[in-house]
Order: structure tokens, then sequence, then C-alpha cells
């Protein structure tokens, strides 16, 4: 589905990381942890094209994303649901708009109507949904951030400290919202540092734990 | 025109995307109803102005003058001969020959009411009108200097041509108005859809996030501003038609205004100016809004 192969990534004269591979497979289940300016959020902006390698190859759906142009970026990001650890909402829209852009933005705004309402239900926002995002709080709008990342059905979900900034409770239910993504086939990649929140959910579910530092990737172990 | 189709019927949900902007909107509005204004005071002069050359041209070119010697004592002799030719040149529709009132009236504003024309040698005057078809000037010149010696026939070119281009040259500095009321309709779209997709940078930001096309995002913008232009340009052109009516008519003041206004199918073009500004700003807005896309990337 997506596939890094040898990526570096830098600016000016600083590297962030170089000669880095991760793949997801179809259905897959990933967590990628670290330290705070690891370069996580940089690693997953180049899995959605929102960044260019500096070096190697991002290939999206098996296309080399250096060579898309923004169309096909876009089409290429219908196929993702990105989870922002800031949300990224539209405030002037109310929050059930917010959901249902990705529909929006496809022209396919008269399919909004069903899955909105299912989708609210299912993150439980539904009195929530005429609201705007800054009246909403942290966990609401991650929960509407999750909706939105799903409403258009995508084969990979991207999710940025998904539970950054909710209580223990909260982040597992996002957690379980994912999980319950992952058993309907979805490939999951979430960063998160946050180690005793992925030891909580090792039971529930097959995931892959990789660890960024230092520029290298590995996969996590007995820190878990 | 599939474009065009698509604007007109909008998107509720696409123009929603991107959040109003109060004083562009306002400002876009308000300048291109100025623009619009101006442009039917231009077109107004212009088709008149061109209206009244024609009519100046074809009046002039169908009449001639001719001038008799003064000379009292062959003035009868000229006079027969002169008519004489003229009627039996092919071409002349009428001879007249001006009386001694109208030629007073012709030197009134030089001399004064009281001339006593009688006792003055001045020269005798025919007028000369030619049918459709007109004559052979050159012939006819040739055929008065053969018979009536002295005469001298005036055709009014020298009058004519350079009145004719004077008119000409006026209408196209009222066409060159007008195209630059359209330019500058678009440069003041172009920098007003430029600042608003500045403006929206976050929201441009997130919309592609969530997998918007440039083309859907552009949409927005380009129909908010076709939409404001063709608004500001029809109250702008209702308002400038109405200036043109409350100018007064040409029977009020003479040639001096020469009756701006339109005329017959000449009211068609003030409707046209709604219609090409909103063209030029969906022009000049799609343009800005791809340019600006692309260097935001």
């Amino acid at each position: 589905m997506i596939e890094l192969d040898n990526v570096s990534y830098g600016y000016g004269d600083t590297t962030l990381f170089s000669q880095l591979s991760l793949t997801l497979a179809p259905g897959s289940f990933h967590f990628l942890t670290g330290p705070s300016g690891a370069g996580k959020t940089t690693l997953l902006r180049l899995c959605y094209a929102d960044l260019r390698a500096s070096a190697g190859k991002v290939r999206l759906f098996g296309q080399d994303a250096a060579v898309l142009d923004r169309d096909a970026v876009a089409m290429a990001r219908r196929r993702i649901g990105v989870v922002h650890q800031d949300c990224q909402f539209l405030d002037h829209l109310n929050i059930a708009e917010n959901i249902a852009l990705p529909l929006t933005v496809s022209d396919r705004a008269n399919e909004a109507a069903g899955n909105l309402q299912e989708l609210l239900d299912w993150v439980g926002l539904a009195p929530q949904s005429g609201q705007r995002p800054p009246e909403l709080s942290g966990g609401e709008r991650q929960r509407a951030a999750l909706a939105r990342a799903v409403i258009v059905s995508p084969e990979v979900i991207i999710a940025d400290e998904p539970t950054g900034n909710v209580d223990w409770e909260m982040s597992q239910r996002l957690l379980s919202l994912l999980v319950e993504l992952n058993k309907m086939g979805k490939t999951i990649l979430i960063a998160t540092h946050d180690l005793a929140m992925i030891r909580s959910m090792k039971s529930d579910v097959s995931a892959r734990v990789l660890r960024l530092k230092d520029g290298q990737l590995t996969q996590a172990g007995a820190e878990l | 025109m599939k474009g065009m189709l698509e604007l007109i019927v909008g998107d509720p949900q696409a123009d929603r995307a991107v959040p109003p902007t109060g004083l562009t909107a306002r400002l876009t509005v308000f300048v291109a109803g100025v623009m619009a204004f101006l442009a039917v005071f231009a077109l107004a002069i212009s088709l008149t102005t061109g209206r009244q050359a024609a009519i100046w041209a074809d009046e002039l070119a169908q009449s001639a003058t001719l001038r008799l010697p003064a000379d009292p004592e062959m003035a009868d002799d000229l006079l027969l001969s002169a008519v004489e030719v003229l009627e039996t040149t092919p071409g002349v529709a009428r001879v007249r020959v001006l009386s001694s009132d109208e030629q007073q009236a012709l030197l009134e504003p030089w001399f004064g009411p009281d001339l006593p024309l009688d006792s003055l040698p001045v020269p005798q005057l025919v007028e000369v009108v030619a049918d459709d078809d007109g004559y052979d000037i050159d012939g006819l010149r040739a055929r008065l200097t053969a018979q009536v010696p002295g005469a001298v026939l005036d055709d009014h070119t020298a009058w004519r041509e350079p009145l004719v281009a004077a008119a000409s040259r006026v209408r196209l500095i009222g066409w060159a108005v007008i195209v630059l009321i359209g330019a500058t309709i678009a440069a003041m779209i172009t920098l007003a859809a430029q600042a608003s997709l500045a403006a929206n940078q976050q929201v441009i930001r997130v919309l592609r996030l969530v997998g918007a096309k440039d083309v859907y995002i552009a949409r927005a913008f380009v129909r908010r501003y076709t939409l404001r232009a063709g608004l500001g340009a029809i109250v702008g052109t209702v308002i400038g038609v109405a200036g043109v009516q409350l100018l007064p008519s040409d029977d009020q003041v003479g040639s001096i205004l020469m009756g701006v206004g339109f005329d017959g199918a000449a009211w068609l073009w003030p409707i046209l100016i709604p219609l090409l500004s909103a063209v030029v700003a969906f022009l000049a807005t799609r343009a800005a809004a791809f340019r600006t896309l692309k260097e935001m990337t």
C-alpha cells in the first residue's frame, strides 16, 4: 500500500533521517514511537505525500510519489485517512460539515447524509454535530478527526498522536475505534510517544511497533 | 462553456468550504460596478460618435455646392448654363439654386442681419444632390470648366475627411477606454483573488489534506469572484444607462453632445457589459487561483 524505500529527509544542512525503509502491507497495524523531535510526524507526512523525500523512493499504492502531480496526490489522499495531531479543521464549518469534507471535495456530497449520521453515532458526536470545532473539547475534536479520516472508507488510516490531547479513558476509546477499523481490513499507522497506551492495546491487536530514534527506524523490543 | 454553466449552477457545499471575506467581497462588487458605469459612458460616446460620423459622411458625401462667379452682367447666363450642365449629368438627383434669403442666412454670422446682398457681388450658390449611384466628380468639373467659366464645384471633401477622421478617432478612443476598463477589472479581480487565496492558505491546506484537487479549490474562488463582478457590473450598468438617459438630447443642446445614447440594436451593448465583466472575472480568477495554488505546493 505504502512503501518507503531507503528514504532520506532533511532540511538545510540537517538530515532528520536517512536510508529508512518501511512497508505498510494491506490490513497491517503499525505503531510508530520515538522521542519528540525524532521525525515521527515527518515520516507520516511522507506517507501521505505532504512532503517529498530528499532521497529514496516513496510509493503510494504502487506509484512513485515523486512523480505524482497535484491531482494524482489528491487522488492518493482520498485513499488515505489522516488524523492530525492538531486535527486541522475548518473553523467556519460545523463538525458535521468538517467530517463530511472529504466527501464534499470528492464531489460525493450526496453520499454524506447516511454515512455521516452513522459516523457521528459511532464516535459519539451526534449531539455536537452542529457545533463549530473551537466549541468542542480535545477528545471530541480527536474523535471528529477520526470520523473525518474514515468517512470515505480509505484503505489506509494514518494517525499522528491521536491520543495526545485526551485523557486515558478517551485514548482507550479512540484506539478501540482504530482497532475496530483494522479488523474491518484497514491498514493503520499510529504515531505516538505513549508506550503505556501501546502496551494496553497489545492484547487486542497484532501490531508491529517501530521506534524512530537518531534517524534510525528499528523494531521496538524490551521496553514494551 | 461547461465551466461557466457549472459556475452559474454552483455547489453550495463547495462554496461553503472557503470562508466568506467581507471587505474584499464588497470592494470587488463596488469596483466592478464603477467600472461598468464608466464602460456604459465610454460605450455610449463611442457608439454615438460612430453613428454621427456615418451620418455626417453620408450627408456630405451626397451633396456638393457649386459656386458661380459674382459677375452681375453674366450671372443669369452662367446660372442657366450651370443648371443645364448639372441637370444633364448622370447621377445628379437634384439641383437647387439657393435663394437670396438662404444666402443671406449663410452670411449672417459674419456680416449681421442687415447685409444688403443685392448691392454686393456675392457668388451665387447651387446645391447639387447626388442619387445613390453618385456622379463622376472629375467629369462634371471638366464640363463646368468648359461651359461655365469661373464656376467652382466643392464636394465638401476638405470638410468631410477631417470630420470623419476625428469622429473615427473619438470612437477608437472610446473602444480603447472599454478595453482598459476590462483590463482594470481583470487586474483588480486578480489582486483580490490572490489576496483571498493568500488569506486562506490554512483552509487550502486542509482541503488538500482531505483530497481536494486544485480545480475544486479554484472553483470556490472563481465562482465567488465571477458572481461578485457580475453583480457589481449589473448595478453599475443599470445606473450608467439611467445616467445616459438623463443626458440632454441633441435637439435640446444642438450638436455639442450629439445626443449621446443608445439607439436600436445598440441597446444590446450595455447588456453585454455585465456578461463580459463576469467572463473577465472568471478568466482572471481562474488564472490567479491556479497560479497561486501551484506556488503553494
